[in-house]
């Protein structure tokens, strides 16, 4: 019997998915150990996976960044119309870095690598990473269009049959201002691809097999029926939700319609703002990841990411609305908007699921972009730092936790040994988290200075300045984010600023929104909470109602 | 060092056991006793004098005792600890509950956090501050001491650990707190980040000094009471710790350092693999051990077991990384994974079959110990496929019920996926044999290191049973099953060396090598260090050994590569050393970035007593075959007879080829059809494929 042909037994089809999910596991740590972008290695800003030569994701790794859950899914599409698959040779490897084709901003590299297999085409490996730079104005929210924003390289024959293109690579060196590192970026995705082949091939050898087919239809199958069952036990419905947010330089809205129809749930985002003239755009790829990450935390959120369980979510947008922009809008901090569309989605479903849903949460980032100098020699520094989440059904917010970014923070000795930069306060804010039967997660206060006090400067790219997470039945609202220096003069939550000489910076991250009344939590909890400096005697009585009387 | 047949003894105190081997002229002889929990110390006791008699020894004829134990980490895991609080950096009250800021599963909304060992309310500020390099950027403020020290009183503070910013870097603040706090409060125990873990990222430090401060007062005192007891029953010997590193130190240091201690249980197991691997001369060996809740994987290179500079301790949520407490102190790295002999069958949502990380435990068991468990394990899949005599098992301790296990296999996997028995069981034992394999090449990736190529080295009650299964999945040729490897730790710790391991971060390009002091700094290392170590023998000469991690200016991990102080004054030479060892890894070098020094490690070790192996070469006989047994092969397609073995009859020399069965009282060895077994002079079962041979 033709191996190719033969039906895989139910131990292999398993085993062998098993093995899919550690290869693409192992090929995001081959990327995590060898970038260079900090926003790959301390905050895994990255994404691995395999697909088969159909264009199907079979499996993805479990990184740092939902945000590119799906978008590189539909990316590996684009690079198989562009490089047809019957043209693609062994050692090639595919580039771009276009927001729309891939993972929504100029900063994100995908590479994909064909994997043959007894010389014949078997899968693709693709990754995704955050580069150090890629030139233009540098990573920030102030650019009119994407063509301000840095390089951006279409999809492209990197190498071919194991010759680099050169004049490829030198442009790209030209163009932004760490060279040296940027190529070890693509190296490092180059790499990682490398290993996901290697282990593929093994795994094939082991199974004696000619093809991914029967094993990739076998794990859509499973994986779509799993998603379907889970969508099948909600209710149908049209469940529509909005939120305000700070946006650039005015207040949009963010609106989704989530309608679920027996087996599949649709989202559709009309009545959202239009496109923002600054750098906080969302291409649809990247709102679809974020959308479907939300959708996919409360429902089948066992089941692994694929084409399959991909394929029971599908998103719609008005064209050039805020989070479907169009070419040549500016997206370079699309994360920042985009981090809020959890929140979008958990508001649409907890109509559905009330009992299952958390507060909002502060989920944008509040990761400082500072630049400056020392002696002459510059530093940029970027940083993930977190305020609260929002209180769970039962469970209290996690405190300077990210959500819905799985990004890790900085140390700050780290900070301080890369930089100018003295990391004066670091700790949660009392009284920040939303009050509640359970709170929402305290945000935190953050000081930074420059060691010599000189001047520094700052993107911001900070959201829940003016609209702070809100809480669900009966819980308060997270307190808000503010930006200001130690001299007292309020920044705006987006756009470069500077933070002038002998002044300090200051950041007080958003707490999360509080779930159900406040008069319903353990008056015990309250009090213990005050002796760790969590709440303040006066929010006990403001926020509580406990008198002062009982709280000696 | 010529050394005669010494009386040694080695104490494993177990959550549950405590083991202890006698090592004389006459041989080894072990006992087990229950642990006992209010006064460790005395079961320990018990036990010793247990041996002693039977070996018609006196007290005083012992030379060495050697401990190790979980008593360390399960104090951090019960939460027994003492009354700690953690004094920090004015503004940084919180770097030890933040952590780094992330959760640990992307998809689950409701996880919780392992609570910080030291709650906020006794986690106070001092005003002081150092730079990244170590200069002062503000004075210490001795003022607010005063106000500590009350504090300290007020609330019974037995414990405190005192971390402040970039203590690595300058810890003279760290030092003038301590001084100032035993002046004021000298039976105070306290402990300093910038002596117990002196490496950069704030949340590690001071985890790991408050896990040292909160277990300080209890081991402190176990140790002392055991030396007490020890000393009035004639035992005047030495008494050594076996570390996480697997090296040895004195009592004093540990009570000093007891965070050390941590992992000494399992380093046990390691020891043993690295001493089978060294005899042996094989260069990279992964130590498998696999008992009832937990496999545990090792990487040796060079008969050394790989050392990491930080772990995890107290892995909620089945063993995820980050969902523990992290400690930075050198250990030996091992990869923990819920699959074990009592791991738990289950289908998921997809109508997976996955198998643990839930187990039965020993209470109630696998359904087959019909002790009530009704669950679906790995033990009861190993049964039905006949791998297990359900006579012997255990040392013929517990009968095995057959009956109970098909109807807990049935029930819970063969119905539901529509498969006949066999097929069922052979899916569990294949499920989980993929999950380890996987867990172990990821492993080797997040390490640096290569599979494929090493042999298998395997212990424990439920790993000969799967070792076989697990070496083909991963490549591997060649899998030893050590004679008596049933005695676990214990037997290890007769093999560790007397050692210190120190840690310390200094970030220095190589171009500015030469220009450091980093060859003073090491030397100072080497010199502490070997204190420490001569406080545990004397005259012997040791022997130093060196590694620093490195990485291009950029990256955020490093490659962890041997060095020899020369290097470090050669740039040149050193940039080799990291670009051979991050080819071998990566294969593409990065031209034209500099290269940096993150971490120093330094090892001042006893000078290892290698065995003289016996070298003539020993006759190959065919083995005995002393019954028939029926397993299942094939992925559950097919059943045939296999021959067993007695492992008590196989004697050195003896040699057949698989399939067959190793029986043996605590478990059995599985061979595959084709592979090749003989018994070595060590009487170490080695099972070498087809391909190999």
């Amino acid at each position: 019997m033709n191996a190719n042909e033969r039906e895989l037994d139910f131990i292999e089809r398993q085993v062998m998915w098993d093995r899919l999910l550690a290869i693409v596991e192992e090929q995001a740590q081959t990327i995590i150990r060898t970038a260079f972008s900090s926003a790959v290695r301390e905050a895994g800003d990255v994404s691995a996976g395999v697909f088969d030569i159909d264009g199907r994701m079979l499996a993805q790794a479990v990184t740092g960044t939902p945000g590119h859950v799906n978008a590189m899914a539909q990316s590996v599409n684009h690079f198989i119309d562009r490089f047809p698959i019957n043209e693609m040779q062994g050692g090639d490897v595919y580039i771009t870095n276009d927001p729309w084709l891939a993972t929504g901003h100029l900063h994100d590299f995908t590479a994909v690598t064909p994997c043959f297999h007894k010389n014949k085409i078997v899968a693709l490996f693709a990754s995704t990473c955050h580069v150090v730079d890629i030139g233009g104005r540098g990573f920030g929210a102030d650019a009119r269009e994407v063509f301000e924003e840095g390089l951006s390289v279409p999809i492209s024959r990197l190498v071919s049959a194991g010759v680099f293109n050169e004049t490829l690579l030198e442009i790209i060196r030209a163009n932004v201002r760490e060279p040296l590192l940027l190529e070890g970026d693509l190296y490092s995705l180059i790499a990682c691809n490398q290993r996901g082949s290697t282990r593929l091939c093994a795994m094939l050898d082991e199974f004696n097999l000619e093809s991914l087919q029967a094993l990739a239809d076998w794990i859509i199958k499973q994986s779509w029926a799993g998603m379907s069952k889970a969508i099948s036990a909600l209710p149908d419905g049209e469940f529509h939700h909005q939120i305000q947010i700070d946006g650039y330089d005015t207040a949009l809205t963010l609106a989704a319609t989530l309608t679920i129809n027996a087996d599949h749930i649709s989202v559709d985002l009309s009545g959202t703002s239009p496109a923002s003239s600054f750098g906080i755009n969302v291409p649809l790829p990247y709102s679809t990841a974020y959308l479907c990450y939300g959708i996919r935390c409360l429902v089948g959120a066992a089941i692994p990411n694929n084409a399959g369980s991909l394929k029971a979510i599908s998103v719609t947008a008005p064209t050039a609305c805020l989070l479907n922009a169009q070419r040549p809008a500016p997206v370079s901090a699309r994360g920042s908007i985009g981090h809020l569309l959890p929140d979008l989605i958990f508001g649409c479903l907890h109509q559905v699921i009330p009992e299952q849903v958390p507060a909002e949460s502060a989920s944008c980032i509040w990761g400082p972009m500072l630049y400056g100098s020392r002696q002459g020699e510059p530093f940029s520094l970027v940083n993930a730092h977190a305020g609260g989440m929002g209180a769970r059904p039962g469970l209290d917010g996690l405190s300077a936790t990210g959500f819905p970014s799985g990004v890790r923070c900085t140390p700050v000795e780290v900070t301080e040994s890369v930089s100018a930069i003295v990391v004066w306060r670091k700790e949660l804010l009392c009284d920040s988290g939303g009050a509640g039967e359970f709170r929402g997660g305290l945000g935190q206060i953050m000081e930074y200075g420059h060691i010599d006090d000189e001047a520094f400067t700052l993107s911001a790219m900070f959201e829940r300045v003016s609209n702070p997470a809100v809480g669900r039945s009966g819980g308060q609202s997270g307190a808000p984010g503010k930006l200001y220096t130690s001299a007292g003069s309020t920044l705006n939550s987006k756009g470069k600023q500077l933070i002038p000489a002998g002044e300090h910076l200051i950041l007080e991250m958003p707490g999360g929104g509080g779930i159900g009344m406040v008069n319903k939590r353990n008056k015990t909890l309250i009090l213990e909470e005050i002796k760790d400096g969590l709440i303040s005697r006066e929010a006990a009585g403001s926020s509580y109602g406990i008198s002062s009387s009982d709280l000696d | 060092m010529s050394k005669k047949q010494t009386n040694r003894i080695a104490v494993d105190i177990g959550g549950t056991f405590t083991d202890v081997v006698l090592d004389s002229a006459a041989g080894k002889s072990s006992i087990k006793l229950l642990t006992t929990h209010q006064a460790p110390a005395d079961a320990v006791l018990a036990a010793i004098h247990v041996l002693l008699e039977k070996a018609a020894l006196k007290p005083a004829e012992i030379e060495t005792i050697i401990h190790g134990t979980t008593l360390a980490a399960n104090t951090i895991i019960e939460r027994r600890g003492a009354h700690t609080a953690l004094l920090v950096t004015e503004g940084h009250r919180d770097a030890l509950e933040t952590g780094y800021e992330n959760r640990f599963d992307q998809y689950d909304l409701n996880i919780v956090k392992p609570a910080p060992l030291v709650a906020r309310r006794f986690r106070w500020p001092v005003q002081e501050r150092m730079s990244a390099d170590g200069k002062v950027l503000l004075q210490l403020d001795e003022s607010n001491l005063d106000e500590i020290i009350n504090k300290i009183q007020e609330n019974n503070i037995e414990s405190v650990a005192v971390g402040f910013l970039h203590s690595y870097s300058n810890p003279q603040h760290e030092q003038r707190v301590a001084e100032i706090l035993h002046a004021a409060l000298p039976d105070l125990c306290i402990s300093q980040s910038s002596e117990v873990s002196p490496q950069i990222r704030e949340y590690d430090r001071l985890s790991t000094t408050v896990a040292n401060a909160y277990i300080q007062p209890l081991m402190a005192g176990y140790l002392r009471e055991l030396e007490q007891k020890l000393e009035k029953d004639g035992l005047n010997c030495p008494l050594l710790l076996v570390m996480s590193t697997g090296g040895l130190t004195t009592a004093d240091i540990a009570a000093r350092f007891p965070v050390r201690l941590v992992e000494s249980g399992p380093a046990g197991g390691a020891i043993l693999a690295a001493d089978i691997a060294r005899q042996a001369n094989i260069d990279q060996v992964i130590s498998f051990d696999m008992g009832g809740t937990t496999a545990k994987l090792c990487l040796i290179n060079k008969g050394e077991a790989q050392h990491a500079n930080a772990f995890e301790i107290d892995r909620l949520y089945r063993f995820t990384r980050g969902s523990g407490l992290p400690l930075s102190i050198p250990t030996i790295e091992m990869v923990e994974i819920g699959a074990g002999g009592g791991s738990i069958a289950h289908l998921d949502e997809l109508q997976r079959l996955r198998v643990g990380p839930r187990s039965a435990g020993s209470q109630p068991g696998p359904a087959c110990y019909a002790q009530g468990g009704t669950q679906a394990t790995v033990s009861d899949a190993d049964l039905l496929l006949g791998r297990i005599d359900p006579a012997g098992f255990a040392s013929g301790q517990l009968e095995l019920s057959t009956v109970a296990a098909e109807q807990a296999i049935h029930e819970h996997i063969a119905k539901a996926l529509n498969l006949d028995l066999a097929s069922a069981a052979a899916g569990i034992s294949e499920v989980v044999d993929e999950a380890m394999s996987n867990a172990a090449r990821v492993h080797a990736v997040e390490s640096g290191q290569n599979i494929a190529e090493r042999t298998l080295v395997a212990f424990g009650g439920a790993a000969p049973l799967h070792a076989a299964r697990l070496a083909e999945k991963l490549g591997i040729n060649t899998v030893i099953i050590p004679f008596n490897a049933g005695v676990g730790s214990a037997a290890g710790f007769l093999l560790a060396p007397i050692s210190f391991e120190l840690n310390r971060s200094q970030v220095v390009r190589l171009s500015e090598l030469t220009a450091s002091n980093i060859v003073e700094i090491v030397d100072e290392m080497k010199q502490q260090a070997t204190s420490l170590v001569k406080q545990a023998i004397n005259d012997e000469k040791l022997q130093t050994s060196m590694k620093a991690t490195m990485r291009y200016c950029g990256q955020g991990h490093e490659v962890e590569a041997a060095i020899k102080i020369d290097h470090l004054r050669d740039a040149s030479s050193l940039r080799k050393v990291f670009e051979d060892q991050y080819g071998k890894l990566y294969g593409r070098l990065i031209g034209g970035v500099e290269i940096e020094i993150v971490t120093l490690v330094v090892n001042v070790s006893e000078i290892r007593k290698i065995k003289q192996s016996n070298k003539t070469k020993i006759q190959s006989t065919e083995a005995d075959v002393e019954q028939k047994r029926k397993i299942v092969i094939n992925q559950g397609k097919d059943t045939i007879d296999v021959p067993c073995y007695s492992r008590d009859n196989l004697l050195a020399g003896k040699v057949f080829v698989g399939p067959a069965l190793i029986l043996e009282e605590q478990t059995t060895t599985v061979v595959p059809v084709g592979m090749h077994v003989e018994i070595d002079e060590q009487l170490h079962i080695v099972m070498q494929s087809k391909k190999s041979l």
